[in-house]
């Protein structure tokens, strides 16, 4: 484990998303800290995946928000994004 | 990726590339009519999940273990750190800290364990509808028929078991280590020889080596006592199993013996048993479903013994329903006194898992056995009383095999029922067995009170039985 790097933490976060007729859940905005709230201009690929980096894992989302790729995951009923904070530990990827 | 090079070549017999006779071709998974089997195991798995969702703890040894309350507690899984300090599964949790000091220990959560094992099947199924699971983590495919699909070549089974391997670890965030070889034993094999998250192929050409060279112990259902056994013969690895003389570990095992020779010869033949996709349970090796009831008083009464043969089918077609099975076979017990007592089987017109259905047929057939007279209210003839009735529903097959319906059942209304009583099933999970009850359970006190354990007997099959 190393400190003082960039690190990536689990966040959830509150999402609006639209629902089709067929089930499929598409997300369309993502809200950040009190009110801020970022429009997902794009769905740029969906698919089941883990996120080794913050222990999470569901359908992964490649988001694009004002020209900016991110993913977002679906977690059973919550979201969540993996966070770049500052001074986090960074565990090492490889399970067990 | 490696194709066999003389694949023009097409005898009626050879490998999948179309190799003449036998090929010798290391690289080759098998011969003309064998098949593809897989079997994947999941690496350390209770303490792969846990580490997965927990980043933290893969830094250090972490195992999960069982009723740290109890002060029994024992490891029930390891990751490799704490593999690497000695913990061995089963060890208590006392003995495992001596071992490892700093050691993280944390308590099984089975309910999300589960639903990694239901993912990863899931991921299998997308390969096969052959799908054996060997508790929760371990699962045997048959994907001979899908070798098509990857260019029906020698390497469709590794092929495949590289593709599950990556989506795995892709969506799941664990690791599989995977067999592959022409029959369940060699491939379960394959699956133990190199851990974690790799991939063995068991050929025909490389079995002597890889196989051969191991500990008799290695081999699947040779366990300790046997493994002792065969060594005071001078019998200590599986070739050895292979190469001694059959009728000298009949004499030594029995039956046994037999059967483990033809499994250290890679003659094991039994097939990977398909199982519904979404059956409530992972052991999925259930031969038969049965319950059985001592009445509260001796039995004359047809009525009576309709009655306790329809408590006994509810709760008998709730445990299929449960598991997704039907039966397409009935066998009923009829206990007389201490010393009489008999069982009657017949097969079921239909395949089913209709209450109904099995307390008709249960009936029918303690009808035809027992003295009745002829108006259904009569007592039974002579002294003879029933005292306990038993009841089990065999020949049980998937809910997913599709059944040949006749032309004289009312097939809508068998569907319509089969749909209300899964949702009477689920009713009675949200609240409680007497929550929804049948008419004609209500019209004879003593007997609506008996008590049915609706949480009956599941015999579960021996590997050997099919
Ligand atoms: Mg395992």
């Amino acid at each position: 484990m190393m400190r003082g790097v960039a690190g990536r933490v689990k966040r959830y976060v509150q999402v609006a998303s639209v629902t089709s007729v067929e089930g499929a859940v598409t997300p369309t905005d993502v809200f950040w800290d009190e009110g801020k709230r970022y429009h997902i201009d794009r769905v740029l690929d969906r698919r089941p995946a883990a996120s080794l980096k913050v222990g999470g894992k569901g359908m992964r989302y490649l988001v694009e928000i004002a020209g900016r790729q991110s993913y977002l995951y679906y977690e059973g009923p919550a979201w969540f994004v993996e966070e770049i904070v500052r001074n986090a530990p960074v565990y090492a990827t490889p399970p067990l | 990726m490696y194709r066999c090079d003389r694949q023009n070549t097409r005898p009626a017999t050879g490998c999948r590339d179309g190799h003449a006779g036998s090929c010798d071709d290391d690289r080759c998974d098998s011969r003309g009519d064998d098949r593809i089997i897989l079997h994947a195991d999941m690496n350390c798995f209770y303490a792969a999940v846990e580490c997965f969702r927990r980043p933290e703890l893969r830094s250090r040894p972490v195992v999960v273990g069982g009723h740290e309350e109890l002060r029994h507690g024992i490891v029930l899984a390891k990751n490799l750190l704490a593999k690497a300090a000695g913990i061995k599964t089963g060890d208590t949790l006392w003995t495992a800290r001596r071992k490892c000091p700093g050691l993280v220990t944390l308590p099984p959560d089975y309910r999300l364990y589960m639903r990694y094992s239901r993912e990863a099947r899931a991921i299998y199924y997308d390969y096969t509808d052959r799908v054996e699971p060997f508790g929760p983590d371990e699962a045997w495919l048959d994907v001979t028929g899908s070798a098509g699909l990857f260019g029906g070549h020698a390497y469709a089974g590794r092929m495949i078991a590289r593709e599950i391997s990556e989506r795995i670890k892709a969506e799941l965030g664990v690791t599989v280590s995977i067999g592959v070889s022409w029959n369940k034993i060699f491939a379960k094999f394959g699956s133990d020889y190199k851990k974690p998250d790799a991939i063995t192929p068991i050929t025909r050409e490389n079995y002597r080596d890889l196989v051969w060279r191991a500990p008799a112990g290695d081999l699947l259902y040779v366990g300790r006592a046997t493994r002792r056994k065969l060594a005071r013969a001078g019998i200590l690895t599986i070739g050895d199993i292979a190469t001694a003389p059959a009728g000298m570990l009949r004499g030594m095992l029995g039956k046994m013996g037999s059967i483990l020779h033809g499994f250290a010869r890679g003659e094991d033949a039994t097939p990977v048993r398909v199982l519904d996709a979404d059956s409530s349970t992972v052991d999925y090796a259930v031969k038969s479903v049965g319950n059985g009831l001592t009445a509260p008083h001796d039995l004359h009464d047809a009525r009576e013994v309709r009655l306790l043969l329809y408590l006994l089918a509810e709760s008998v077609a709730q445990r299929l329903r449960e598991l997704r099975l039907r039966a397409r076979g009935i066998a009923v017990t009829v206990r007389n006194g201490d010393l009489e007592w008999y069982e009657r089987q017949a097969q079921l017109r239909l395949p089913t898992l209709l209450t109904g259905e099995l307390a008709d047929g249960a009936w029918n057939l303690v009808a035809a056995n027992e003295g009745f007279d002829s108006d259904p209210d009569r007592r039974l003839q002579g002294t003879r009383a029933i005292r306990s009735l038993g009841l089990r529903a065999i020949n049980l097959q998937p809910m997913s095999v599709a059944t040949q319906t006749d032309l004289f059942c009312d097939e809508e209304r068998r569907i319509r029922t089969e749909r209300l009583e899964f949702v009477v099933d689920q009713a009675r999970r949200r609240f409680g067995n007497t929550s929804l009850r049948r008419a004609c359970e209500l019209g004879d006190a003593q007997m609506s009170n008996v008590d049915i354990k609706r949480d009956n007997v599941v015999h579960p099959v021996g590997f050997f039985q099919s």
